[in-house]
């Protein structure tokens, strides 16, 4: 049996039951997800697009989902201690897929503002959000997608109205917490209009020691002028798996920075799609890995340049040791007519052992003339001669070593706007490098 | 802008005819275009069991090379055309093609290798490729002609073979040295490799064979050049190089065809064997025909080229110089086996009307210490789409591998497209890998600059694309080179101003 059948026969079963704990439209897309599910199936490896990382095996296993909608016994903050320190955020917590209400940040967002539940604004607003909703998303040709939209039954929104500045970052930390082998869809839907402006640090946490199975799916529409900064942690566990697709939409003059760090996990699958579909529209586009052990680290990301003079820049870098595999595929898209585009895209590697493999694709595909696009990527080790220097000058091989594995990564972590969340990322990979990211139980170091 | 100015000024008749030299130079693009009025004993068209049966009688061939091309037709048989390039390939009626065709059967009389058509004679003439080796340049080039299915005539066979270099067809090669070819036909590309190779396995007709004994420095350029002449016939020609330990080879490959409203076929392999120290530089000058303006006719150009750098310290250099053909599906490769062993490739591919390319390289590191390098020009204008597609994979034994890639894309016109597909699978972590492309259009500032100077655009539009490609034309033979660049402003003629 295909893995697809138990999630089709699983929906099928329970259709009314996720229907009636979900928003109407929500529920709307649920059936034509379904069938484009039933039709592709998921990916192979034979697919180029997921060529390295073997999902269907992924979808195997006998996930619990929670369709019910049961309350998971869990308070966040009793769980969740490693806040970022010196950060005066706007904290929210999901649970799972659940957007948890019963620990809001007192301090009330700018007016107009709408930060919480995607089911309950869904229910309260459906002519809104069914605007937005499954607007970006690839169903017809992303399974995974598919399969989330067919499921999804809460998650987060955030609406920020036109012109509205919210000043103070917001901070949304995503818990996994359940006692059996658990999958998650979770779906989040940001909308900024016109000239809006917000910043958010999605951070990824596995509480218990299960399979998860994190599938998520973030629309972000960011109107003509805005400016809008996402930042993703992930910090789970090795047993931990995630697929994330991401759906940008960009109009003019807009502005929007991505910037996903991959600390630890187990398989991260990260699909980011952007389209420039306004004229000055800009992307920044980082990522930075670090891996070992078994870990998988897989980042594909398409930049649709689909007018003229829009910008983008990406830079991916990644570290592996151990076993761990890493792949990024990047491509960038020119469209006829699109001139005066201006596309950078960097991926830099670092292998750290033998058995550490590294896939990379950057590819470019452009049909107008008048663009500049270049596109880098390397693979090496750590500079001999660098390491050389550094233990003439009394500086352990080790420390030395590590010394030029944070300056590696040190350029991805200088592109994150926010000034506190620079340093504790800064402090994060070095404990990471010191193989003491595990040890933050009670966050000693942090306070 | 400047683009869509520069159209609207040759929209302006008047201004039209005072572009002469873009004229005349359109006018001739293609001059090879022309057709041999030759008696050819065609066989009909069609591909099943018998014909390929026909293909191996009409050679004279063993059992072992039947047998061969049976299985390669069998597989063939359960194979699907592949679809990932980046290409738009109508599709092709395999049962329309003639698969043998042969110009120098007499229509009676028995047949003398010394005697050749006048007409055949003619035609390598017009080509510019001397047959007679008395009119060859001094120390020249040794020539293998070959049109459509047959090797017409190999040059100054006698004067290598006192060296103990083997050039003649493969056709005489199975005939004349069958261990040689039993033990290295199909040992870099087998039958199983892909679709096209499969399909040239099955019929593959003529081609040349080399081989470089222990020690021995070829003291001239090896050549072989293809014509296609005879309609609604496919060419499949097989190459296979053995350059056997310490020895050098350069070797060039030439093509045309004539220019017709039907698309054409080629399929060709090209099999290379280095062995430890030797040397083996493969140039090629692919000028097919393309197809005319509206992009009616051309041949589809799939080819599976690769190399086997088997022994420690050997090296293997591809050129390529691409403008012919309607579609160019190909990725000249190296197989670095040996420790220290080199690959290199230098291609400039240009496109310009409705042509399609999708080429580039794939580099696999096995030994230790192997070192690859890629440089890639793409130039593309009119309505044609160029990719390059390539893959660097360093295996796990591969120490100290290194790799550099870097390809550049210039576009000319707002119409055409330039893609790169890189692939890079690294499993050694004491390989260095590096890739970079750009692309980019040729920069106001530069044009500026020539006119300022009195030059023309057309020219210094010539002169830029020239230098452009130069870091790769200088890699080839002088006598190439020439042609080379030569070429590469016709082929560009009417793309720009």
């Amino acid at each position: 049996m295909q893995s697809k059948e138990q999630y089709l026969n699983l929906y099928r079963e329970y259709r009314s039951l996720i229907g009636r704990h979900s928003a109407p439209v929500m529920n709307v897309l649920r059936d034509e997800a379904h069938d484009e599910l039933l039709r592709m199936g998921f990916p192979t490896r034979q697919d180029e697009e997921y060529k390295y990382t073997d999902v269907e095996a992924i979808f195997a296993p006998d996930y619990g989902i929670n369709l019910g909608r049961l309350d998971i016994p869990v308070n966040p903050y009793d769980v969740f201690k490693c806040d970022v320190p010196n950060m005066s955020t706007s904290l929210y917590f999901i649970v799972n897929d659940r957007f948890y209400l019963k620990a809001l940040p007192k301090v009330a967002l700018p007016e107009g503002v709408l930060l919480g539940s995607l089911k309950e604004i869904a229910e309260q607003y459906p002519d809104f959000v069914s605007k937005y909703y499954g607007q970006l998303v690839d169903t017809r040709s992303n399974a995974i997608t598919a399969l989330n939209t067919m499921f999804a039954q809460d998650g987060l929104l955030l609406y920020v109205p036109k012109g509205v500045v919210v000043e103070k970052p917001i901070q949304l930390v995503n818990i996994l917490r359940a006692d059996v082998n658990f999958m998650v869809n979770r779906r989040v839907l940001i909308i900024l209009e016109d000239m809006a402006q917000a910043r958010l640090l999605m951070c990824d946490h596995a509480m218990d020691e299960v399979d998860f199975l994190a599938n998520q799916v973030i629309e972000v529409f960011v109107g003509a002028g805005a400016s809008f900064e996402l930042y993703e942690l992930e910090e789970t566990t090795p047993r931990t798996c995630r697929l994330s697709n991401l759906y940008i939409h960009q109009q003019a003059d807009s502005n929007v920075l991505v910037n996903g760090v991959t600390l630890m996990g187990g398989t991260t699958r990260n699909t980011t799609r952007v389209t420039l579909a306004g004229r000055g529209a800009h992307i920044n586009l980082c990522g930075m890995a670090i891996a070992d052990s078994h870990q998988h680290v897989d980042n594909h990301t398409f930049i649709d340049h689909a007018v003229s003079d829009c910008t983008s820049h990406e830079l991916y870098k990644y570290v592996l040791d151990d076993e761990a595999t890493g792949a990024f595929a990047g491509k960038v898209l020119v469209r006829e007519g699109a001139q005066h585009t201006d596309s950078q895209q960097t991926n830099r590697n670092l292998c750290l052992t033998r058995q550490a493999r590294m896939y990379t694709q950057p590819q470019l595909e452009i049909y107008a003339d008048d663009v500049k696009c270049s596109h880098g990527a390397t693979v090496g080790q750590l500079n001999e001669d660098a390491l050389f220097y550094m233990q003439q000058r009394g500086i352990s091989h080790a420390e030395a070593r590590q010394l030029l594995m944070r300056a590696f990564v040190g350029e991805v972590i200088d592109e994150v706007g926010l000034e506190a969340l620079r340093d504790r990322l800064h402090h994060l990979v070095e404990k990471r490098f010191r193989g003491e990211l595990g040890k933050c139980g009670d966050c000693s170091v942090c306070k | 802008m400047e683009q869509a100015k520069d159209n609207n000024k040759d929209k302006d008749p008047k201004k039209r005819t005072d572009n002469k030299f873009v004229r005349k130079l359109t006018e001739e693009k293609y001059k090879y275009g022309f057709t041999t009025d030759v008696h050819t004993e065609v066989i009909p068209v069609g591909l099943n069991e018998e014909v390929v049966r026909l293909i191996s009688a009409k050679k004279g061939e063993p059992e072992w090379l039947l047998d061969f091309r049976l299985k390669a037709y069998n597989y063939w048989l359960g194979l699907e055309m592949p679809n990932w390039a980046h290409l738009q390939i109508p599709e092709i009626n395999y049962q329309a093609i003639s698969y043998y065709a042969d110009p120098t059967k007499k229509k009676e009389g028995p047949k003398s290798l010394d005697e050749i058509d006048p007409e055949v004679m003619k035609t390598f003439d017009k080509l510019g490729i001397p047959l007679e080796e008395r009119l060859a340049l001094s120390g020249g080039m040794a020539v293998d002609a070959v049109m459509d299915s047959v090797s017409v005539k190999t040059t100054f066979k006698e004067k290598l073979l006192e060296k103990g270099i083997i050039f003649c067809s493969i056709s005489e090669a199975v005939r004349e040295y069958p261990d040689l070819v039993k033990q290295y036909l199909g040992s870099v590309v087998s039958y199983r490799d892909n679709y096209f190779a499969a399909l040239n396995s099955a019929v593959f007709s003529d081609g040349s064979f080399v081989y470089i004994p222990k020690g021995v420095r070829c003291p001239m350029e090896l050549s072989t050049y293809f014509r296609i002449n005879a309609a609604n016939t496919g060419q499949f020609e097989r190459t296979l190089i053995v350059a056997d330990d310490d020895s050098y080879v350069s070797y060039l490959e030439g093509c045309t065809a004539p220019m017709r409203d039907e698309n054409q076929l080629h399929a060709a392999i090209v099999e290379i064997v280095v062995m430890e120290r030797a040397e083996v530089k493969y140039s090629t000058v692919q000028n097919w025909y393309p197809g005319d303006a509206e992009g009616r006719g051309g041949v589809y150009n799939f080819v599976t080229k690769r190399g086997h750098c088997r022994g420690a310290n050997s090296k293997l250099s591809w050129t390529q110089v691409e403008t012919g053909s309607a579609i160019t599906w190909k990725y000249p490769s190296c197989i670095l086996s040996g420790d220290n062993s080199q690959g290199e490739f230098y291609s400039v591919a240009v496109t310009n009307n409705y042509q399609q390319a999708d080429t580039g390289t794939k580099m696999i590191h096995l030994g230790r210490n192997t070192k690859s390098t890629i440089i890639s020009k793409g130039i593309s204008a009119g309505k044609s789409q160029n990719s390059y597609r390539g893959l660097v994979k360093v295996g796990e034994r591969a120490d100290g591998a290194r790799n550099y890639s870097q390809c550049d894309s210039l576009l000319l016109g707002s119409h055409c497209g330039a893609h790169t597909f890189p692939y890079m699978d690294i499993k050694n972590e004491t390989a260095v890998v590096e890739h970079e492309a750009t692309t980019s259009k040729i920069s106001e500032d530069q044009l500026f600059y020539c006119n300022q100077r009195g030059i023309k655009t057309e020219d210094a539009i010539g002169l830029i694309v020239n230098g452009y490609a130069k870091e790769v034309i200088n890699k080839l033979p002088m006598e190439f080179a020439v042609e080379a660049q030569k070429l590469l402003s016709v082929s560009l003629e009417g793309s720009v101003g």
